[in-house]
């Protein structure tokens, strides 16, 4: 049982497995930035408001800024960087992203809903995105650009 | 069995749950309605008038409107585009109506698009990519933390360093080591970069901390104690000052302006009707997502800052003046800039001169990034404001006098006052022909932290008044609200307050009826009677706002700027666009690359574009005022035709024809360098005289009006915007997703500060600097925005448009109020409409 | 600072019975705001007991009278599970309330209620629900009663060396359930005025947050309630409502907006169930 000051702390990284030595007072998103260099995680607010360093925690969007390092042990910590540029063509389109500081972690957010297009049974697009604050879209060209990719599996017309 | 179903349908009832009809949030509207219902040629405005005469007529006949280049999204390997060859989806019905439209197809006798180019850099943002100030690397560099007074106004007896950090592990900055003036250089220079002896709010810098570990850096800044003698804040700019609390001339002013036109208290005597009104707007913080944040180091003497910014130029004039340099001896980089809003205008002049100033001493690179309370605290807010309105009419609702007085909040010090107290009165009257008006204006020294540019800059603040206003004169006219301003317009050969001549051949009676009837105002008010009869708690209305925003420097502003940009051909035939214009999110790299490219008729891809570097490019002027497309823009022109000069070729050629020639040059003169120039050049006959503030304020003006229906629960007196429309007219449209991303972002801010933003102040200082407690709407809090341009050219914007960020902030604050106002006949006169201010206005409208 | 991280409950319950005892931390999603900022010398020197690892704490469990709520259950796992959108409907709206997915997916009921704001989007409906908290420590276990768990601003029931392991909400027949959170905006709030409303064979009860240091049960409210006396406008609660909270003005909201909004939520939403209610 680690009782010291430094944690190892093994966990899977974008699919791959990482092994990091972390002080229990390291947040997460300041272990995958300043640690590992993987600065696609924005921090906008630091107390779980802006969703701007949303990451996914065994599959579900998190933010980064309010998971101890210590804690994903032995789980899956996915990021903004593993995500590949043709999955966001709809995105470009729809105008998703202008300042970008935000779009990181509404990619995310979006991602994940576009995978799972049974949420809309339950959910808005809108409930479902309300934790990724933007200043510059209004959201609009966002929620277009999931629709739009949602469009395949899910008769977005006649959703109720 | 009851259950109160939120606004969403429960997991559990699935399918079943009955939303109404129109709820925006419904997922078969909300979650997929198309936002925009495109938009719409002058000259076919001017074709479907006589149908728009009839508001109320159920299905009006909408013109088929040019395409939405977002089709062309399917081609993800590649982010350039000619929109020539795009074609309509499969999915783009062929024509449709201004409420239930998707994409649209082409007008077949629209000309042939421009070069359309998809957000350059927007697969580097999408897959975080792109790297801002803080996520470059940088092994050596220092953390640097800012030390500040806490008090309003006082004067500084001791500064106190504590024992909890070992002080020989930090380098620490004060005013004495600052080797020229203690001064920002700015249109005064009152604000002192570190203060001295004496702080005039809350935040004032004093002390700067650097130290390898940021946690360290925290600790320091808490160690440190600074002693003041306590003088009384003024801290109420609608309330004269007090001599005690006069630290400004004799009454704290920091700009008084005036604009006469006619003999205004004359025609208020004679009116028929006068209307009085007062009105007020609160601060606004801009919540960029990114915070403020600066990296400075030495190199070879030359003193360089890289960070987040929206005026290079701003910061290498206040670098040269405190740090005591040459030009030759400052260089400023923008990184990738997380949004601006105005917020990162001149704030990021303290910051880098505080970043350089710790570099100077340390010897090494220093990184000042602020955390979000601190950045809420400690840079600039929208001005609060309060405006007075006495307005005549003739008996026919014809406006014959507006005597208009604003007062602003200056805060602290100077900064950009006069000039948003400029804007902010210029556009006071509105969008409306009157004989007689006398315009007041003036910006007010408190002990605040300093108010400063923020989209809009001014105008919002006295536009929510106007538009305010002439709903409440509309109701004791007894006059139809959209009938009163249809009389009022100004319409072309009609003059503005400052005497400017109006003939742009706009019909601007067209954008406020295609808003009314894009909105079904009509339909809407009728279908309002009976809700709000029948509704237990529920309320609904509707308003709409009319107003205009000028393009570019105010007055002789672009003519003192001198704006230069240059584009640079390359030895392999791209040509490189120089500018200091920045990219911020509003898409100056696209737009920029599109004119290039459209202009020399290459390919967007040959044309390079990257962050400014003031060691390579020239000053374009500030990133501001909607001046970049519709002026810089211009330059690129221009820069373009130079370049072709510079080659021998007239401005008829284009192509391969320009490519070859500049790989030609370039073998014929190897290791040079190959530019072609533009400075700015006044459009003719434009003239403004800045002491009577009479001319021309603006080469030209965007018209809008914005309509908005809310609902309103009075169990909580919370009100919402359950549909917006956004019609404007703002020259021609270069880059339509762009275009509607600004308008959508821009009424998004609008409705925050309308409903929900307010700063609430102590002492002079931000209380509620967080996330949690600053309300900015989310995507739940928004219905979808729906936005239709029509365009007129301005034939000396770049490819003849006209200027657009700022326009979309003006429109919401009235537009939500007047709403309200209809709704529940509340006296809606100040915003932000908190649900604990509407239940305030209640109670003194039924009381 | 330092984290131990126990392997079994019996482990944290050891770790618990330490003096000091170190301070629970499962979905961290309050202890974190803020953190670099927050992390004082106190917070420096403090030992925090990470149950996160402890899976067999995470479960939702329905027996014949009674769903029971793991320690480690997230606000996501019960928006999730058809056993609580069948019994306890309030769970989910309540659960959807908070912040984000992204908080909603980390942040647990027991934190939420160990967490005691007085502005818990959690606590109300489980309170409504008549839930009782489950806590354990080295030497056994006991179950209090939500309703009596709290008795100030921060003050509870809990002892530093007990672990909450389970809510438990007794499986009944609502004729009545009604959830109202009045945040400043649809999403992502800190709630202004919070009221959770159940109506069964058990009688009433009203409950209410952000309006009184901790949240409790409107128990003037549920008289009248229970009485059947007239109430023809939000006037008429006002009494009742007067001697069951005590709202404050703070940064978020002023009293008599909490005050007013409380009675007129009562009213509007009972106008139409209750005869009485007119």
């Amino acid at each position: 049982m680690p009782d010291s000051n430094n944690i190892n702390v093994e966990f899977t990284l974008n699919g791959n497995p990482i092994s990091i030595d972390v002080a229990p007072r390291d947040r997460l998103l300041d272990t995958l930035r300043y640690a590992l260099d993987l600065t696609g995680a924005k921090e906008g607010c630091g107390e779980g408001e802006c969703g701007a360093c949303t990451v996914y925690l065994d599959g579900v969007p998190a933010n980064s800024c309010l998971i101890p390092t210590y804690q994903v042990s032995g789980r899956a910590i996915d990021t903004i960087e593993s995500i590949p540029a043709d999955a966001l063509s709809d995105m470009l389109a729809s105008g998703a992203t202008q300042c970008g500081a935000c779009t990181p972690g509404v990619v995310m957010t979006a991602c994940w809903l576009k995978r799972h297009p049974e949420l809309l049974k339950t959910h808005t697009v809108r409930e479902l995105m309300a934790g990724n604050l933007c200043r510059c879209t209004g959201y609009d060209g966002i929620i277009d650009g999931i629709t739009d990719g949602c469009q395949s599996n899910y008769d977005r017309g006649n959703a109720s | 069995m009851r259950r109160i179903e939120r606004d969403y349908p429960i997991a559990s009832v699935g399918g079943d749950i009955g939303l109404p009809a129109d709820d925006p949030e419904c997922p078969a509207r909300g979650n997929t309605e198309r936002t925009e219902f495109g938009r719409v040629a002058m000259g076919a405005v001017l074709d479907m008038l006589e149908e728009a005469k009839d508001l109320d007529s159920p299905t009006p006949r909408w013109v088929q409107s040019i395409g939405n280049q977002r089709g062309v999204g399917s081609q993800p390997t590649s982010t350039l585009m000619h929109c020539p060859d795009e074609r309509p989806s499969a999915r783009s019905p062929s024509s449709c109506k201004p409420d239930a439209s998707r994409r649209q197809s082409k007008r077949a006798d629209q000309p042939a698009p421009e070069v359309c180019v998809q957000r350059l850099e927007g697969i580097s943002k999408l897959t975080g990519r792109e790297r801002y100030v803080d996520d470059l690397p940088f092994d050596d560099a220092l953390w640097g933390m800012t030390v500040r007074t806490r008090v309003p106004r006082g004067r500084i007896r001791q500064i106190k360093f504590g024992s909890a950090v070992d002080w020989a592990e930090f380098v620490v900055v004060d005013h004495r080591d600052i080797p020229g003036p203690n001064e920002v250089f700015l249109i005064e220079r009152d604000q002192p970069v570190l203060a001295a002896d004496y702080t005039r709010h809350m935040h004032e810098p004093v002390v700067l901390i650097a130290h390898p570990d940021r946690e360290m850096c925290r600790r320091a800044v808490a160690d440190v104690q600074i002693i003041v003698d306590e003088e009384p804040p003024a801290l109420d700019y609608r309330l004269p000052a007090g001599p005690e609390q006069i630290q400004r001339n004799n009454d704290n002013l920091f700009k008084v302006l005036k604009i006469e036109k006619g003999n205004t208290e004359r025609a208020l005597e004679q009116a028929a009707h006068v209307v009085e009104g007062l009105y007020e707007t609160g601060a606004q913080e801009h919540v960029y997502i990114e915070n403020q944040g600066m990296i400075a180091w030495v190199e070879d003497g030359v003193v360089v800052t890289k960070g987040s910014m929206q005026c290079p130029y701003y910061v290498v004039n206040a670098l040269k003046h405190a740090l005591n340099r040459d030009e030759s001896q400052v260089r400023v980089i923008q990184t990738p800039t997380g949004g601006g809003f105005g917020g990162k205008e001149d704030y990021p002049s303290n910051l880098a001169l505080h970043a350089a100033l710790l570099a100077l001493k340390a010897n090494r690179p220093v990184k000042i990034i602020y955390d979000r309370p601190e950045d809420m605290a400690a840079t600039t807010k929208r001005h609060p404001a309060q405006t007075r309105h006495r307005t005549g009419f003739d008996s026919d609702g014809k406006l014959v006098a507006q005597h208009i007085d604003v007062t602003m909040d200056g805060g602290a010090y100077v900064t950009l006052s006069p000039v948003v107290l400029s804007r902010g009165i210029i556009h006071a009257a509105g969008p409306y022909a009157c004989d007689n008006v006398l315009i007041d204006g003036r910006a007010v020294l408190t002990n605040a932290v300093p108010f400063g540019a923020f989209r809009g800059f001014g105008a919002p603040q006295t536009l929510f008044a106007l538009e305010r206003h002439m709903d409440v004169c509309a109701a004791q006219l007894g006059i139809d609200p959209i009938e009163l301003r249809r009389i009022n317009l100004i319409r072309d050969g009609q003059t503005t307050a400052t005497g400017q001549v109006i003939n742009d051949g706009t019909d601007r009676t067209a954008v406020l009826d295609q808003a009314a009837q894009a909105i079904r105002f009509r339909e809407k008010q009728r279908a309002h009677e009976s809700f709000n009869a029948t509704e237990p708690y529920l309320r609904r209305g509707v308003g709409l706002a009319c107003f205009w925003h000028g393009a570019g420097f105010t007055g002789s502003g672009e003519v003192a700027l001198k704006s230069r940009l240059r584009v640079q051909g390359h030895a392999d035939g791209r040509v490189e666009i120089l500018s200091s214009s920045t990219e911020m999110g509003q898409g100056t790299w696209t737009v920029f690359t599109q004119i290039a490219a459209e202009h020399l008729g290459i390919a967007p891809a040959d044309i390079i574009i990257t962050t400014p570097d003031t060691s390579r490019v020239p000053n374009s002027g500030p990133t501001v005022a909607s001046r970049t497309a519709m002026v810089v823009g211009r330059l690129v022109e221009r820069a373009c035709d130079d370049l072709r000069q510079s080659l021998g070729l007239d401005n008829a050629t284009r192509g391969e024809a320009v490519t070859a020639a500049i790989r030609a040059w370039h073998n014929t003169n190897a290791d040079q360098s190959l530019f072609g120039e533009a400075q700015y050049e006044k459009p003719p006959g434009i003239n403004w005289d800045d002491d009577t503030y009479e001319g021309d304020a603006y080469g030209t003006y965007g018209w809008a009006t914005y309509a908005a229906e809310v609902e309103i629960d009075l169990r909580t007196y919370t009100a919402r915007v359950i549909d917006f429309v956004a019609v404007q007219e703002i020259g021609k449209v270069l880059n339509n997703t762009l275009a509607r991303g600004q308008i959508q972002g821009g009424v998004a801010q609008g409705i925050g500060w309308a409903l929900l933003e307010e700063c609430k102040w102590e002492l002079g200082g931000m209380k509620n600097c967080q996330l949690t407690n600053y309300i900015i709407p989310t995507s739940a809090d928004l219905p979808p925005i729906r936005v239709a341009f029509l365009e007129n050219a301005y034939a000396h914007g770049a490819q003849g448009a006209k200027g657009i960020g700022e326009l979309p902030m003006d429109g919401p604050g009235p537009a939500i109020a007047n709403a309200i106002a209809d709704a529940i006949g509340v006296h809606a006169n100040i915003i932000p409409l908190t649900p604990e201010r509407i239940m305030g206005m209640m109670d003194q409208t039924h009381a | 600072m330092k984290v131990l991280s126990p392997r079994s409950l019996d482990e944290a319950c050891a770790l618990l019975a330490r003096d000091p005892a170190p301070r629970p931390i499962a979905g961290a999603t309050d202890i974190l705001v803020h953190w670099p900022d927050n992390l004082n010398a106190k917070a420096e020197t403090e030992t925090y007991l990470d149950i996160s690892a402890l899976s067999d704490l995470r479960h939702i469990t329905r027996e014949d009278d009674v769903l029971t709520l793991g320690a480690l259950t997230t606000y996501w796992d019960v928006i999730q599970s058809q056993a609580c959108r069948d019994d306890f409907p309030m769970l989910l709206d309540a659960a959807r309330q908070v912040g984000s997915v992204q908080i909603q997916s980390r942040g647990t009921w027991a934190g939420n209620i160990v967490n005691a704001s007085p502005a818990a989007d959690g606590v109300p409906v489980l309170m409504a629900y008549d839930a009782t908290v489950v806590l354990r420590s080295k030497s056994g276990e006991m179950e209090v009663r939500l309703d009596e768990f709290y008795s100030g601003y921060k003050q509870m029931q809990r002892r530093p060396d007990q672990l909450i392991t389970a809510i438990r909400i007794p499986r009944r027949t609502y004729d009545t359930q009604i959830f109202e959170k009045v945040g400043p905006r649809r999403a992502q709030a800190i709630s202004k005025v919070g009221l959770a409303i159940t109506h069964s064979t058990e009688g009433w009860r009203v409950v209410a947050a952000a309006v009184a240091p901790m949240i409790l049960r409107c128990k003037s409210v549920e008289a009248l309630l229970e009485s059947g006396a007239p109430v023809r406008s939000p006037d008429d609660l006002a009494q009742a409502i007067d001697q069951d909270v005590a709202p404050i003005d703070d940064i978020r909201s002023t009293r008599e907006y909490r005050q007013r909004v409380l009675a007129r939520l009562i009213y509007h939403d009972l106008k139409g169930v209750l005869p009485a209610f007119s």
